[in-house]
This record gives structure tokens, sequence and C-alpha cells, in this order.
């Protein structure tokens, strides 16, 4: 069991709700990340806890409720802006680049740091290849934290399913980020690569000091990595709190169970 | 018996149309990497960007200006109109549909040929506008050599020209730079291009105004070939079969498959035609197609289709 930390508040959520149409994703939900800790949001199926990531960097915008994130109180935003303001993620069913090695899939992460102007790389002279080689480095060192060296040049589609998860968690760590975002970072994979998966997430979060908000369904995982827990279910909050408040709690228990509503 | 001269002649003929139709599958190519979709549009593109320039044009030279400020004035004129249609198609039809499947992306396009033809048509006129912006006569290379010499036509070596440069910037373009690298990244999935901090919607707008600049080069050659009228919009249809057989995603590949469909139907019309009765340039390039088709789905130079089980 991990302590949990009593950082500064990174990013707030204040009353969110979200609807399509007639169904109610997420209602009235409040919470809090702090930084540097790793936040685990879990819930049974359909909780809400992809939409609660999807809101959180940009991709949906809530009806109502607000975000504060590093302090600033925000408007409705682009993923793109989000991507800009230091939160980086990885989603449930793989999102790579199919057709780019894993190479560049991570180098792809680095697209906001790079600053040098078109017509600079299109010359490869000069600052803008500096720059390259630059980022190159960074990108090199987060391909050995990964220990994926081995297949860094292979089209990421032609690679198994635990590594593309892994090259998806080295593009998002390539963007250096303040909130790292994982959703369900080890959805299908073997017990082996569920620890490898938990090794690398603890030492970002060790290492890099990155703050992690992620959603996982392995329980034994969550309850070993996260040092807060937030419970959703339906789409309203039903628990907050550290692992071992939150497996005590009755409608946690009752939500996963099944109780008639 | 037949001649090498003419057989030489036939092949360059080819080879250098073949380069043109490789100026309209490029528009294609361009944002099929780019974004994923095909975009039915591009014959369209050539039709307003040439309707564009060659209406400017006249009006420039009626009032006065002379040839070389006519025609910088007048490209650039074209090329404005073709950034304000790049802007409008994204922020008003493809912007909307971000993260839709690429089928819908492409129905939407449809839409745009209809809407880019009737208006092109409306604001610039509907007549056969002549083009004259490149030398239209004829050089006879070889003539020691081989009676009559070798004709070849001083517009296709323009065209070939400007491919070639076009192409080469296209190429480091993608490979090299970063926007490159954003606009295979948006092609590939918008959600994970967004989560890495690419704006989508500009990057929309740099494929459809790089499409739109194409359009007008392949306009500028078509246009003096063809003179710029309706017509020019079935350029997109001959493309199709470069691009099958060059591939949807590969930009060497609609040089290559440009090269292959014009010189396979010139030579097909002169040395087959004769035997099974003429009009073979018309249908011999679908067929080509088809035959690519069957053995290698990707075209020549696509990428291997991987589908993992």
């Amino acid at each position: 069991m991990r302590m949990p930390d009593t950082g500064e508040i990174l990013l707030q959520v204040e009353g969110v709700s979200l609807a399509f149409g007639g169904v109610k994703a997420l209602r009235n939900v409040s919470f809090d990340i702090r930084k540097g800790e790793i936040r685990a949001i879990i819930g049974p199926n359909g909780a809400g806890k992809t939409s609660m990531l999807n809101v959180i960097n940009g991709f949906y915008h809530p009806n109502h409720g607000a975000i504060t994130f590093k302090g600033r109180t925000r408007a409705e935003m682009q993923p793109f802006e989000a991507a800009r303001g230091g939160i980086a993620r990885t989603f449930q069913n793989v999102a790579l680049f199919k057709g780019m090695s894993a190479l560049d899939n991570i180098m792809a992460g680095r697209t906001l740091k790079m600053r040098r102007g078109l017509l600079w790389q299109m010359l490869r002279y000069g600052p803008a290849l500096a720059e390259e080689i630059e980022h190159r480095h960074r990108v090199e060192e987060i391909i050995d934290f990964l220990e994926i060296d081995a297949i860094r040049k292979v089209p990421v589609a032609r690679l198994p399913y635990g590594l593309q998860k892994r090259v998806e968690l080295g593009r998002a760590l390539a963007m250096e980020p303040d909130l790292l975002l994982l959703d369900e970072p080890m959805a299908g994979m073997n017990l082996e690569e569920k620890e490898d998966m938990s090794r690398f997430i603890i030492d970002v979060n060790l290492h890099y000091g990155t703050t992690i908000a992620l959603i996982e369904h392995d329980m034994a995982v969550v309850m070993d990595l996260s040092h807060r827990v937030v419970v959703l279910d339906h789409g309203v909050k039903i628990a907050d709190g550290t692992p071992d408040e939150v497996k005590k709690n009755q409608g946690v228990i009752d939500a996963y169970l099944g109780v008639a509503h | 018996m037949i001649a090498l001269g003419q057989v030489l002649e036939v092949l360059i003929g080819g080879l250098m149309s073949g380069v043109l139709y490789s100026l309209v599958a490029l528009g294609f190519v361009l944002i099929f990497k780019a974004s994923g979709v095909f975009n039915f549009a591009q014959g369209a593109m050539v039709l307003l960007a040439g309707l564009a320039l060659v209406r400017s044009l006249d009006l420039l030279v009626a009032r006065g200006f002379s040839p070389w400020t006519a025609v910088i004035l007048g490209i650039g004129f074209a090329a404005a109109i073709m950034a304000i249609t790049a802007w409008l198609i994204q922020r008003f039809v493809v912007g909307p549909l971000v993260n839709q499947g690429a089928l819908t992306l492409f129905m939407s396009t449809i839409g745009v040929t209809f809407v880019l033809e009737g208006a092109a048509q409306m604001i610039f006129g509907s007549d056969v506008y002549p083009l004259r912006l490149f030398p239209t006569d004829v050089w006879l290379l070889f003539e020691s050599h081989f009676p009559g010499g070798i004709l070849v036509n001083k517009l296709d070596v323009w065209g070939a020209v400007i491919a070639g440069i076009l192409v080469a910037s296209l190429a480091i373009f993608f490979q090299q730079t970063k926007t490159g690298r954003a606009l295979r990244a948006v092609a590939d999935d918008h959600l994970a291009a967004q989560s890495v901090g690419i704006p989508i919607s500009w990057i929309w707008f740099v494929v459809w105004l790089a499409a739109g600049l194409v359009a007008l080069v392949a306009a500028t050659v078509w246009g003096t070939k063809l003179g710029v009228q309706f017509s020019i919009t079935f350029l997109a249809l001959k493309a199709l079969p470069v691009l099958i057989i060059g591939g949807l995603t590969s930009v060497p590949g609609a040089i290559v498959g440009g090269l292959i469909v014009g010189a396979g139907e010139k030579i097909a019309e002169v040395f087959l035609g004769s035997h099974i009765g003429g009009g073979i340039e018309y249908w011999f390039a679908y067929v080509l197609a088809l035959a690519v088709l069957l053995v290698r789905p990707q075209g020549l130079f696509g990428e291997r289709i991987i589908e993992r089980i």
C-alpha cells in the first residue's frame, strides 16, 4: 500500500454534467486530482469513466460544470489546446498512427515542442536539424525507458497488442505532460504484460513526477497502484477516497455486485 | 513494319500525357494521405482554379496590364480563390465531420463537387476559354536519325518539368517536416492526433489548400491543352486508374501510374487499335487498373494493407 500524496490540487472537476441526447453520461460529478498522485477512476461498464477523461482533455464539452487545470478555470476547449496545456492521454482501444514506425509515433508526441519553421525543416539544415536531433535524443530516452529498442523501426500495426499499448504510453510521455490520462492501460494484457505496465506507470510517477489519472478494471492493479480512487456508477460519483476506504464502501460493493435500484 | 522512330514518338507522347494525368492524380493522393478522405471534388477544383485564372487573365489583359504582370496577378488571384475554397470546405463541410468515418467524408466531397462546379460556372461563366500560358508548338528531334524526326509537344515537356518539381517538393514536405508528420498522423487517427496536440482544423485547411494549389497547377497545363471548360472535370475519372495502379497513398506512385497509363494507352491505340478496331484509348486504362486490382490491391507503390485479427 502506497501513501496518498497531499500535494496541491492540479485539476479540479466541479459539478460536471454531460448528456448525449437523452443519455446522461455524467451527472454533477466533482473531484480533484492532486499534483504527483496516481488517481484511479473506476466503475462498472457504462459508468461514464471514458466520458470523464474525454471531458478533461477536451474531446467532449460538458453541458454544465467547470474544470480548473493548473489554477485556470477554462471555457470550452479543443483537444489540441489541452495538449498544449500539458495533458496527454492514451486510449481504451489503442489509437496509434498505424502506418508509422514506433519511433515516428513517439516523435509525433514531440510535435508541440518543435519550433523551427517549415522551410528550415524542408531544407534539413542548420537549426532545424539540430532541433530534430535534440528531440530524437529525448525520444530515444523514452524508448530506452519503456524497453522497446528492438521494435523502434517496426510499423506499429504489426506489433502485438501489449507492445502497441507501450508505444502509445511512449507517445504520451514524449509530450512531457503535467497530467497523464490512461484509459485502461492494461486491458487485454496477460499477467506478465500487466506487471510490466504497472512498473512503468509507477516509474513514470516516481521518476518524472508525472501526475496520472487512470481508468482500470483490474481491481488488484488499481488498489496497488493508486493513491486515491474515485468511483462512478451510471454517471454519478458514488465514492471517493483511498483504496482501502473505497474497498469497504457499501455503495461500491452494491454497484459492482449489482443490487436492484 | 513499324518504324523505330514511330515507336519512340508514340512512347514519348504517351509518357508526356501520362505526366499530365499524374498532375490530377497528385491532388487525390495528397488529400488521401493527409486526411484519409478520397476527395471526389478534385476535378471540380481543377475547373474552379482554371476558370478563376483564365477569367482574371482576360480581365487584366483587357485593362491593359502587361502579359507578365497579368499572369502573376492572375495566378495570385486564382491561388487566393483556392485558399478561400479550402477554408470554406474545412469550416463548413469536413470540419463538423471530424471523427466521422471515411465513407461519410467521401460522401461529403461528392456534395462539394456539385457546389464547386455550379458556383465556379455561375461566377466565372461556362464557355470554353482558351488559356495560353505555355508554348503549344512542337519540337522535331533527331531528324537526322529518323525520317521526319520525333515529334515532341513543348507543352508536354513543360507539364513534365512542373510535375517533377511538384513531386519533389511534396515528397520532402511529407517526409521531412513536422507539418508533414502531423498530416500523416491526422490521416491515421483523428483522436490520437488531437491528443498529441495537433490542431486538426488547421491541418485540414493546409491539406485542402495544397490540393487546391495542385489543382491550379494542373489547370494551367490542362487549360492550355484543352481550353478551360467544364469537361476538364472529367479528368478526375482519368485519374482513377492512375491512382489504382500507382497506389492511393504514394506520391511517386501517382507519377509512375500516370506514366504507365499514358504510355500504355497510346501504345495500345496505335499498335493494337488497328487490329481490333480503334477507341482503345478510352478504356485501356480501366482494364489495366482492373488487372492491377486483382494482383496487387494496394497498387504498385501503396502501403501494404496489414490486417490483424
